[in-house]
């Protein structure tokens, strides 16, 4: 279940964005950001409300396309993508707000993170027997290799509708670790949740990133998380790049303070 | 005489017991897992090579005999094949509760000088690791699941495949090896340790039962006879490997009659799995039966009206005449159509979701099991059974006969059990299961076991008219109100307990002028009335304190007070006040056993405040306390507590009479 062998060694930069400005007609969402990825690490991207975290995600995931910048990923330079294209190179995301089928079941749905995995066409899948289930048994058992690394086997069968947000947070973490990203985007990945479920999550975030060699980017606002668990963080405030590094150089940088108590601009 | 029927068949341990099963059925299922959620199974031949390839690794690591080997973790094949492997070297499982934080344990491997632990992941690796100052004598750490363990240091470390791996190389490169392992084998005899099992204890520190080999082969070999059971029997083992019924049920049982166990995928996927397997023989706690009913409760709220009309009916019909029918005492024609119809549409179904179609035997014990939820289960057809035991006595000391079950007794003695009661109503019982003695605690085993082989049980009880003992309560718990009156605490609360809503009730009375309890809501059921009802909240302590809920809990009280009045002993003991506590009740915070039972005393000493304000006529009380998150930090939570007063019934017990 390891993330796919793509000829990059650890700490190469993966993802890079080059002074990216996205603006919504008069808004500048994002102006002149630059920073990398690179593979193998955890990188927190902070910063207050409004300050572009998401804008940012969605750049990187193809969902919104910059007006100027450019950004590279494994040194292919692009600046329009489709997000169906960047989930084909290997970038899959979770959302802040839980987006996943509600009536379907927990293993549904993840077997929904499959659907490009999967060739067999609309005859095939008339068909059912052969080629398509076949198929179907050999994604079905990555699928339950996730649902063991995530330890959700009792809620396999349950609608997601019905879970706790806690739950449906980590189906959601399942559905994009079934793409087998080398890229995760995760955002907020634990808004919301108590503390036992924090830990757990951060356990998994940890172990994904350990385990299956996953690269991680995470929006996320406590503080106690992104320091203990991520490698570099980048702090964004009024769509401005404002600090860039580890994360007790960030902590001590009096801009991120700053932004963070909420200074006058 | 005992020890000579198994002696005579030569079979006196496990090891050899699974030599014997290897040959006899050894391509019968002997355990099975699911993983991956398909159900992979063992035979027995298969287990016997997994056993003696563990067994010969753990010798090739330096296991001796008379060794003690720690077991922390789940109900996993691998774990029970340590058992097996470890007492074939002659060495002392110690099987140690997997939820226990890292001080509890500590308590334990130092006093069993635990040399090797096999555990089941990165958890408890990371918790005894935690503990290395603590435990010098743990040389070695085996584990079973490799997950997150890559980069640590392995110089004492190793996974169980790993050992297997070792073990079978020797095997093969080396013949003495093998020889080695049957010598050893051989070696053993009826009276050597089988196993230290350390009791949770509702007080002080855990004291280490030291059974043998005899103790629990031949309580193994009485229960099978006793209930017939066979190689076709199935049973799911779930329960705390830790725990001596679980130890018995699902190890000791197993080898001698050679049924099949089943292990779950994971803890919480316990009722799923048991609907799949369908046991034909089903031990478990109270707490289980409750948490199903329950579950099945809640269900029936979410159905259409027909169908709820139609539970609602036969459940009735039921409770008129299923217990009888099962008795075989006489039943009204009707009713026996009545049944029939039910069976058809409701009882079967609803056995069928529940995985207990197949039971032909259950067992419930640990505690006292409400009347009202052990009926509810005997009047759907199903054999249902109290039995009576102690870690001490290896389970066994009464079991109910098929045909004489009652709901408030707890049987007959189980077979070739002597039980008496003593002046103080305290009751003693020798048996061939009674212990060796308590592990490193000559002055414990003294005062608990007589010389002439009788052991204490601390429970107060008598023998009914028939011959069944009954249990009243912990003797020490039973106690009076100073009007005089008795005051049974469990009594109290396992009617209370029989509402979906509660999870947990703790009573209060002794010495004081009247009853009072404290109620713990539980959060599945109340969770799923407040979704229905439109009642939002964010917390437990939220929901736990809403009036609507109090409104609720309030009715369910009343309800335990009118049957209270109803039964002349018990009129006095009705409930004045009651309060909600804002947090569950937790065995990390020292509020139950690690089996989940209640610790009265330290939930007394812990809430003081609010015992005061029940008795002082408060409408509400603050209290901080301290928690334990599952990592082992402590916080604390605050909360404003409101208190109730409940309505009395029947004259003479008025709350001002008892003033």
């Amino acid at each position: 279940m390891r993330a796919p062998d793509d000829g990059q060694a650890a700490g190469e930069t993966m993802l890079a964005v080059d002074n990216i400005t996205l603006s919504f007609g008069g808004v500048r969402a994002i102006r002149n950001v630059s920073f990398d990825i690179m593979k193998g690490e955890i990188r927190a991207i902070i910063g207050p409300n409004g300050a572009g975290k998401t804008s940012m995600l969605n750049v990187i995931n193809g969902f919104y396309h910059p007006q100027e910048g450019l950004i590279s990923f494994r040194g292919q330079e692009r600046r329009r993508m489709k997000p169906y294209e960047a989930a084909n190179q290997g970038i899959a995301r979770t959302f802040q707000n839980v987006a996943l089928f509600r009536g379907m079941t927990t293993l549904d749905n993840i077997m929904a993170g499959r659907t490009l995995k999967m060739h067999r066409g609309f005859f095939w899948q008339c068909l059912h027997w052969g080629p398509a289930l076949a198929e179907e048994v050999e994604n079905r058992h990555k699928v339950e290799e996730i649902i063991d690394f995530l330890e959700i086997q009792a809620i396999r069968k349950t609608p997601v509708g019905r879970l706790p947000y806690g739950l449906q947070k980590r189906v959601e973490l399942a559905r994009a670790l079934a793409m087998e990203p080398d890229l995760l985007l995760l955002d907020e990945p634990m808004a919301g949740m108590n503390l036992e479920e924090k830990e757990d999550m951060s356990r998994f975030i940890l172990d994904v990133n350990q385990q299956l060699g996953t690269t991680i980017a995470l929006i996320e606002h406590d503080m106690g998380v992104v320091m203990d668990l991520s490698d570099r963080v980048v702090v964004l405030d009024h769509g401005e790049k404002i600090a860039d590094g580890i994360p007790a150089d960030v902590q001590a940088n009096q801009d991120v303070i700053d932004a963070y108590l909420g200074v006058a601009h | 005489m005992t020890q000579a029927v198994a002696a005579a068949g030569g079979d006196d341990t496990f090891p050899k017991l699974l030599n014997r099963n290897a040959r006899v059925w050894a391509d019968r299922p002997a355990i099975r897992e699911k993983d991956l959620g398909i159900w992979q199974t063992w035979t027995w031949a298969q287990v016997h090579e997994e056993v003696r390839a563990f067994a010969a690794g753990l010798s090739e690591l330096g296991l001796k005999k008379g060794d003690k080997v720690a077991i922390v973790g789940s109900n996993k094949p691998r774990l029970y094949w340590t058992m097996a492997a470890v007492q074939s070297v002659g060495a002392i499982p110690v099987p140690v509760y997997q939820d226990a934080v890292a001080a509890e344990m500590v308590f334990v491997l130092q006093h069993a000088e635990a040399r090797f632990a096999v555990v089941q992941d990165q958890e408890q690796v990371d918790k005894l690791l935690s503990l290395s100052d603590d435990l010098k004598d743990l040389e070695r750490i085996i584990y079973d699941e490799e997950r997150g363990l890559k980069d640590y240091d392995h110089s004492r470390l190793h996974p169980f495949a790993d050992v297997q791996a070792i073990g079978r190389k020797k095997l093969e490169a080396d013949p003495k090896a093998g020889e080695a392992l049957d010598a050893s084998i051989a070696a053993g005899k009826g009276s050597d340790i089988a196993v230290i099992l350390y009791t949770s204890g509702t007080t002080g520190q855990p004291k280490g039962v030291m059974l043998s080999f005899d103790n629990t082969v031949i309580s193994a070999k009485l229960a099978c006879e006793f209930d017939n059971l066979t190689e076709d029997d199935e049973v799911l083992a779930y329960l705390p490997m830790a725990w001596v019924g679980d130890h018995i049920f699902s190890y000791a049982e197993s080898y001698w009659s050679g049924f099949c166990v089943a292990c779950p995928e994971s803890a919480d996927t316990m009722l799923q799995d048991l609907r799949e397997i369908g046991p034909t023989y089903f031990f478990s706690p109270p707490r289980i039966f409750e948490n199903l009913l329950t579950t099945v409760m809640i269900r029936m709220e979410d159905a259409g009206a027909l169908k709820k009309k139609m539970f609602h009916y036969f459940l009735a019909v039921a409770r008129r005449a299923g217990e009888k029918i099962l008795n075989g005492e006489p039943v009204p024609f009707s009713d026996r159509v009545l049944y029939g119809i039910g069976r058809l549409l409701v009882y079967e179904p609803l056995k069928n979701v529940l995985g207990l179609s197949r039971m032909r035997v259950g067992y419930t014990a640990g505690e006292a099991i409400g009347p009202e939820i052990f009926r509810f289960y005997r009047s759907l057809g199903l054999n249902l059974k109290q039995l009576y035991g102690q870690t001490e006595a290896s389970v066994f000391v009464t079991v109910q006969p098929d045909g004489e079950i009652r709901a408030d007794t707890v049987g007959k003695p189980a077979p070739e059990v002597e039980i008496k009661i003593d002046d103080s109503g305290e009751v003693l019982y020798r048996s061939p299961g009674v212990f060796v003695g308590y592990y490193k605690n000559e002055e414990a085993t003294q005062s608990t076991k007589t010389p002439e082989g009788w052991v204490h049980t601390g429970d107060a009880g008598f023998f009914d008219h028939e011959g069944h003992l009954r249990i009243i309560d912990r003797a020490k718990d039973v106690g009076h109100l100073t009007g005089g009156t008795l005051f049974a605490p469990k009594y109290i609360e396992n009617k209370l307990k029989f509402f979906p809503n509660i999870k947990e009730a703790v009573a209060f009375g002794h010495e004081r002028d009247f009853v009072t309890v404290m109620l713990n809501i539980d959060l599945v059921a109340v969770g799923s009335w407040a979704e229905r009802n439109n009642v939002s909240y964010a917390s437990y302590q939220e929901l736990a304190g809403l009036p609507e809920v109090y409104e609720m809990l309030e009715a369910h009280v009343l309800d335990v007070n009118r049957d209270l009045s109803a039964e002349p002993r018990m009129a006095g003991s009705q409930i004045h006040r009651f309060l909600i506590l804002h947090k569950e009740l937790d065995a990390d915070d020292g509020e139950l056993t690690r089996t989940q039972k209640v610790r009265r005393t330290f939930i007394a000493d812990k809430y003081e405040p609010l015992i005061t304000a029940l008795y002082d006529g408060s409408k509400e009380q603050d209290i901080e306390t301290e928690v334990t998150f599952e990592d082992g930090r402590k916080g604390a939570i605050k909360a404003r507590v409101q208190i109730r007063d409940v309505e009395i019934f029947g004259g003479d017990v008025q709350r001002e009479a008892a003033e």
